[in-house]
């Protein structure tokens, strides 16, 4: 990604883009102000380089406390893995916020699609053909699902906050009708074979996260898709007068985080080889965090596919370093909410400034 | 009940935005007992003036004296405390709270932070009485009202405040005859009182039946301070808001008469239910047109009719003969039509977004191969746009918020001379423009013309209106009352036309 320094360079030299939604003149306006910490943290790159520095200090908190059983190869891993499923889903939910726009349904499509492709006649079907009937189907869902969230939202004038309120409850409700509250065991060896494998050492899950992030970045930053969503989200009339089809993008982006959410489906259902009504449980929370620290605002119009990723091993290595101590998931909670407080009030401070510049 | 001493005295008020000076000294005085009328054309600061009085604004320079004692008034609430109360154009009820509840807004009646419902009931009866509108119950819903009965609950919230100074921005814009007479009546009773009235109003024959004096304002300053009604002339008064303290310079009009140029856009019975009546516009290659009439006059809705943001009710638009679908933007775009929207900031532009994105975002698609941006293409492209139009300061990456308003609508309409429109739809193209910036865009906005795109201008500038367009289209609630070229009219017969409905 992109390394746009934030000085006031000459507009014409500057062959980097780099993160959406960022302005030369931001940078310029950061050296004006107090100067400090304050002001290299308003650059998006400053603003990185904290997410960078606070995934360092759990690092080094997690050695320090946990010594080699948080530093290993093996933990990474199961760090990175575990990181993988949510990260599909926050990179989904990257869109959706920059855009304007926010999901509550994610947690539930993940149960919804993951109950659905391995339903007994999912996996007969899968069977008698192909283990990517399964795939199929629970992207299928995940974008149905998302569908309906974005007509909703776009056509219906119902409020993203409603809309997806009640996709949360009626997904998890239907997935929960399907399965009948019961664990449903993947049968099919080569769907288990190939999500579980690992290539050069590295576990596929972690492919896919890395995959997703990436074209989640150039979809974001190097694509008409995602200037139209920066505009979108950023001033819904102007992109409207503009001659932007906002209904119509409002819609595809629903439906994209539908489509993530039905990937993170079916990763998980390799990574636990069940899928349950129960899965996804609070996934919107986590997303939703993770966006936001990674430095998305909002309020829509400025998004950050970088900060995103950092926000979710962030979160994830935490957890981590938690459960090497020995300390419960309640303190894990109380200290997720604390980091959740300061990034906000920190990204406050920051467009507040922005605003009165 | 007119008394000589000032209960107001305002003197060499200043008050300037970035890149525009607002107020650049007004005067206003207003005594105990009388009605001030404060006129001015739209854009003359009547309404920054009334914001500093109301102390939503501080004043750059100037003093205010209050009952003859210097005074500063920091927060709104320092206003209300005076004894100030304004009632805005938009009124600030909450419609899901009673009216008791309203006229208590923020100084509820309550003992121990229990509210006295019955107690607050009554007062609100009182101040009903004294309004003369006793009819209007305390527990009613705002909602439920009219908008002159929320009128008269705001009246009613101002006085519950011991005011001295009621302030009424273009009070009967929402009433009709009989509530205006009623709100007359409601106006003399309290003045009797000895409550000075600050009233502002388009309608000339209003400020005759109410007025005392009247104040003039034009281009943020007075022309004209404490002029007696009775002794003042409705020419006078046209002469005075009119009367030219700042000269543009206006592009000459081509020496071929434009409309000989093939037609361009056509609008045909166009229509908008309950916002303007059946009408036709028809532009020709290489014309401006002009389209005035006061603020509500349903010009906005027009253009945006036009372009396709509004679902026109009957009606139909082409271009070049070809008819655009209704009610759809992108069908407008396509179809070569560019609209430069009234609120420029917050229709306009992606303000925290780079010059050259909100230059580029109309035409996306021809910077992209297979949906991928070639962002550099899209700098340079804009880059050369923004330099012929003499955008400052110079960087297409910089945040648009960054630039003064002059240059905010040359990045407008360099979006849309990105596309090589066919027609042009501006409104209020030169609104929070400097005055050396607006030379420069009536300059641009004629040599589009003279390249052959179809221009319509709204604009409440009666001055603008007759100095840029070659024809001229006046609107008076939501019908065109008058249409003829610029050189057949002046600015005192399209001020009667806008305010009248008809030339004096």
């Amino acid at each position: 990604m992109s390394k746009d320094t934030h000085v006031d360079v000459p507009h014409n030299t500057v062959g980097a883009t780099g993160e959406s939604g960022r302005v030369e003149a931001e940078g310029a306006r950061a050296g004006e102000s107090s100067g400090g910490a304050m002001a290299v943290l308003r650059t998006s790159a400053g603003r990185n380089l904290g997410l960078v520095v606070a995934l360092v200090v759990i690092c080094v908190v997690g050695t320090v406390t946990a010594g080699e059983r948080f530093a290993d190869v093996d933990n990474v891993l199961t760090i990175l893995k575990l990181a993988s499923v949510i990260g599909v889903v926050s990179i989904g939910m990257t869109f959706v916020i920059t855009g304007g726009g926010i999901d509550l349904s994610v947690g539930a499509i993940v149960a919804l699609s993951s109950v659905w492709c391995t339903t007994l006649a999912t996996q007969t079907m899968a069977e008698d053909t192909h283990w990517i009937v399964m795939v199929l189907a629970a992207l299928a869902v995940g974008a149905g699902c998302g569908l309906v969230n974005g007509v909703l939202i776009a056509y219906g004038n119902i409020v993203s906050f409603i809309a997806t309120l009640a996709m949360l409850a009626s997904a998890r409700g239907l997935a929960e009708l399907m399965s009948d509250r019961k664990t449903q065991i993947v049968r099919i060896e080569s769907f288990k074979d190939f999500f579980g494998a690992e290539v050069l050492g590295i576990p596929v899950l972690v492919i896919i996260f890395a995959v997703v992030a990436a074209a989640g970045w150039v979809l974001l930053n190097r694509t008409t898709f995602g200037r139209r969503t920066l505009a979108v989200g950023g001033n819904p009339e102007a992109a409207r007068l503009a001659g932007i089809n906002v209904k119509q993008h409002t819609v595809m982006l629903y439906v994209l985080v539908g489509v993530c959410c039905g990937i993170a489906a079916i990763m998980l259902i390799s990574r636990t080889t069940t899928g349950s009504s129960t899965h996804g449980n609070l996934y919107e929370l986590d997303a939703i965090a993770a966006v936001v620290i990674g430095g998305t605002l909002l309020s829509g119009g400025r998004g950050t596919i970088v900060g995103t990723v950092f926000g979710v091993l962030i979160f994830t290595t935490l957890g981590n370093v938690f459960t090497l101590n020995n300390q419960d998931t309640s303190t894990q909670a109380v200290a997720k909410g604390l980091i959740i407080v300061v990034a906000v009030l920190l990204q406050q401070r920051l467009a507040s400034r922005s605003n009165t510049a | 009940m007119t008394t000589h001493e000032s209960l107001l005295r305002m003197s060499g008020i200043v008050k300037e935005f970035p890149g525009v000076k607002a107020l650049g000294g007004v005067d206003l005085d207003v005594r105990a007992g009388e009605v001030h009328c404060l006129l001015g054309q739209n854009g003359a600061g009547k309404s920054t003036l009334i914001k500093i009085l109301s102390a939503s604004y501080q004043p750059d320079a100037g003093v205010i004296h209050w009952d003859g004692v210097e005074t500063s008034l920091p927060t709104p609430i320092s206003a209300i405390k005076v004894g100030i109360s304004t009632i805005y154009q938009e009124l600030d009820l909450v419609p899901g709270l009673t009216v008791a509840e309203n006229v208590f807004l923020g100084h509820e009646q309550s003992v121990a932070g229990f509210s006295q419902r019955s107690q607050s009931n009554q007062m609100v009866r009182d101040l009903m009485t004294r309004l003369g509108h006793s009819e209007i119950s305390p527990t009613r819903l705002v909602g439920s009202l009219s908008p002159a009965g929320q009128q008269i609950v705001s009246m009613a919230r101002a006085l519950s405040h011991d005011t001295r100074l009621l302030i009424l921005d273009e009070p009967s814009a929402v009433l009709d005859h009989e509530e205006v007479d009623n709100l007359f009546r409601v106006i003399r009773g309290l003045t009797a009182e000895g409550v000075a009235v600050v009233y502002i109003s388009h309608r000339l024959e209003e400020i005759r039946q109410i007025g005392d004096r009247i104040t003039v304002l034009k281009d943020g300053i007075t022309v004209a301070t404490g002029l007696e009604v009775a002794d003042t002339s409705t020419a006078t008064l046209i002469q005075l808001m009119t009367g030219r303290s700042i000269e543009y310079v206006f592009p000459p009009r081509p020496e071929v008469a434009p409309e000989r140029g093939p037609v361009v856009l056509e609008a045909k019975g166009l229509s908008l239910a309950g916002v303007f009546e059946t009408m036709d516009l028809t532009v020709h290659a290489g014309e401006i047109v002009g389209l005035t009439g006061l603020v509500g006059a349903g010009r906005s809705e027009i253009l945006e009719t036009v372009y396709g943001a509004r679902r026109a009710t009957t009606g139909t638009v082409t271009v070049d003969g070809t008819r655009i679908r209704k009610g759809s933007v992108p069908a407008a775009v396509r179809a070569g039509i560019g609209l430069a929207p009234e609120e420029r900031k917050s229709q306009g532009l992606l303000l925290d977004q780079a010059v050259y994105r909100n230059v580029t975002i109309s035409s996306l698609g021809r910077f992209a191969r297979g949906g991928f941006l070639d962002s550099a293409a899209e700098r340079r492209r804009a880059e050369e746009l923004t330099t012929s139009l003499d955008v400052r300061p110079t960087g297409v990456t910089r945040a648009v918020r960054t630039l003064s308003g002059g240059n905010q609508q040359k990045v407008v309409l360099a979006r849309w001379l990105l596309r090589d429109c066919r027609v042009l739809l501006l409104d209020e193209p030169t609104r929070g423009v400097d005055v050396g910036a607006r030379s420069e865009i009536y300059q641009l906005i004629r040599s589009l013309a003279d390249a052959g795109v179809a221009v319509v201008v709204v604009s409440s500038e009666v001055e603008e209106v007759l100095g840029l367009s070659d024809r001229v289209v006046v609107v008076r609630e939501g019908a065109v009352v008058h249409e003829a070229p610029a050189t057949d009219l002046d600015e005192a017969r399209v001020l009667d036309l806008v305010m009248e409905g008809r030339v004096a």
